[in-house]
């Protein structure tokens, strides 16, 4: 499979971010899609954390080193500055510390990246405001009572807790309802309203004098 | 083996015979070697028919054509420890100095002293490297420890269902059946081989009491219930009414067959010294400290012998270390015993962390 043909394109965007021969953690690794996009791509050296045993035997019977583990309890043992890039890939909104979880990514990696499905986007708003339903979209493809995802935050509520945690975003995107980029020169509550996902590279503030 | 094994203890045990057997082929450039470790009760034959009992060899689920621990495409080599029963040298050989059997005189040995004469075995057969060194419970403990003293000849590890450090219910389980054994008359304070005698009775209670903990309660409670053996109403005597009482005296029954009664305290001895973080300033982390090695850690959800958190301790030293590793809990209900058995996500993680590793380390595909 070529670059082009990746099916993902939020997994492009995030190679994007990653510097070449990096050391990379993917925390909620699913199937090891990316860190072997990222290990054609960018020639990583990467390592992943998957809560579900099919994805782990699966990222196994790649040749990936993979843990199975949880986000929520298992960051806290690796140590600080363990790897260059932490990435937590549509996975945030289904933690139960996402503060918590945000902080350790910032902890053992210098940089994090985080894509998460905005709560924000427009048609989110229309269901809940109009239909007075429960949001059922592409990327929230869950019924209320039987989803994963207990953590659902609007994209200027993920760059309020990035500022909380003493980080800055270094970059960012808002996808659309169609996958494509939003340009990023738009002002945020364009992103925050037509972004149906979003994926932010995050670094920690340099500590001050 | 050419030169004495200087155990930890400070010994030497000379000569050293080491018992052992191997699958497969080596390669031309020696790069397919696989060491089997087995575990506290296990022996020489991994694959095939045990030519003492006649039934399969102790992991024949996993070697074999075709089969993760492919003989058509690695090197197997599985060797019996030292202070073992098989052929090497153990408590039950005649000590070269007195012309009698060791019994207690053997040097109690550690995991490492193990460990120690395997790679005496690996330099015996020409073999730099190994490809991988796998085994589960104490054969768990030598792949630690082979992959903590011997770095640069480990290419790949698989501790299964194992820990870096014997609990104390683990030491207690092992001391009731040292006791067990030492408190049969027949013992005879070890000299029992002289004596044309062997403490059978002591040996088979160890081994049931051990083999309870082999087991889940679900696995137990699935097979067995509370159902009477051959009868429709308890004999309101000591008799084996039921299944479980008749099924673990068959297993102590079959295991003083093939097992030796000293052998016992000094393979459980050994365990119990185990504890691979205290050789490394109490950090297992220090232990595998910028390691190369590729490891797959391996544990059962019901296993309470080895649990998943005496795992989890291992993966997060290696993680610590920065070593590449990968870690299953394996869904099972069989407890500690479910390495040994047929158990389809456990043989396909197998399959899958060799293959990957085969093919970092340029191994041929199968033929």
């Amino acid at each position: 499979m070529t670059l082009t043909q990746h099916p993902r394109l939020d997994h492009l965007l995030i190679a994007d971010m990653v510097e070449p021969g990096a050391r990379v953690l993917d925390v909620g690794c699913g199937d090891g899609a990316l860190l072997q996009l990222l290990a054609r791509a960018k020639n990583v050296d990467g390592r992943g954390v998957e809560l579900s045993q099919r994805g782990v035997n699966e990222c196994v019977a790649k040749g990936l080193s993979v843990i199975q583990g949880d986000a929520d309890t298992d960051l806290a043992d690796y140590p600080n500055d363990g790897f260059d890039y932490v990435i937590l890939s549509q996975t945030l909104q289904a933690t139960r510390h996402p503060r918590e979880a945000l902080g350790n990514m910032l902890r053992i990696g210098r940089r994090a990246i985080v894509s998460f499905p905005n709560f924000g986007y427009w048609r989110v708003r229309v269901q809940l405001a109009f239909r007075g339903r429960m949001p059922v979209t592409g990327n929230l493809s869950y019924s209320w009572h039987d989803t994963p995802n207990i953590h659902l935050c609007t994209i200027r509520d993920f760059v309020e807790l990035v500022d909380n945690l003493g980080a800055h975003i270094e970059r960012g995107f808002a996808l659309d309802h169609a996958g494509a980029p939003i340009r990023v020169n738009a002002p945020w509550w364009v992103w925050n309203l037509m972004g149906e996902q979003a994926i932010f590279l995050l670094e920690r503030d340099a500590p001050s004098e | 083996m050419d030169h004495a094994l200087v155990t930890d203890g400070g010994r030497s045990i000379a000569p050293l015979a080491i018992g052992y057997e191997t699958y497969g082929e080596l390669n031309a450039d020696r790069s397919n070697a696989i060491l089997l470790c087995h575990a506290l009760t296990g022996d020489q034959y991994a694959a095939g028919v045990h030519p003492v009992t006649g039934k399969p060899g102790w992991w024949d689920a996993l070697v074999g054509p075709g089969k993760p621990f492919d003989t058509e495409r690695y090197f197997i080599i599985c060797s019996n420890v030292v202070g073992g029963c098989m052929g090497t040298t153990g408590p039950s050989s005649t000590n070269s100095s007195t012309g009698k059997p060791y019994g207690l005189d053997f040097p109690v040995v550690t995991i490492r002293d193990m460990v120690r004469a395997q790679a005496m075995l690996i330099d015996h057969l020409g073999i730099e490297t190994l490809f991988c060194v796998a085994g589960g419970s104490m054969g768990g403990m030598q792949v630690l420890q082979w992959a903590a003293s011997y770095p640069d000849r480990v290419f790949s590890a698989m501790p299964i269902a194992t820990a870096a450090k014997h609990s104390a219910q683990n030491i207690g389980f092992n001391e009731v059946g040292r006791q067990a054994v030492m408190a049969d008359p027949d013992w005879r304070a070890g000299r029992y081989l002289e004596q044309g005698v062997r403490p059978e009775k002591g040996l088979a209670v160890a081994r049931m009491s051990a083999h309870i903990t082999y087991l889940s309660e679900a696995a137990l409670q699935r097979k067995f219930g509370r159902k009477l053996q051959d009868r429709s109403a308890p004999t309101f005597s000591f008799d084996a009414d039921f299944q479980v009482e008749s099924y673990l005296r068959y297993q102590g029954v079959a295991f003083v067959e093939r097992f030796d009664a000293n052998s016992y305290l000094f393979v459980t001895r050994a365990c119990d010294y185990f504890d691979l973080a205290a050789d490394y300033g109490g950090s297992l982390a220090k232990a595998f400290k910028d390691t190369k090695t590729r490891f797959c850690v391996v544990s059962f959800t019901s296993d309470w012998l080895y649990p998943t958190s005496d795992s989890r301790a291992v993966v997060h030293a290696l993680n610590a270390g920065g070593a590449s590793v990968s870690f299953v809990e394996i869904e099972s209900d069989k407890g500690h015993d479910a390495f040994l058995l047929h158990e389809p996500m456990f043989i396909a993680t197998t399959r899958g962390f060799l293959e990957s590793a085969a093919v970092a380390r340029g191994l041929k595909a199968r033929p």
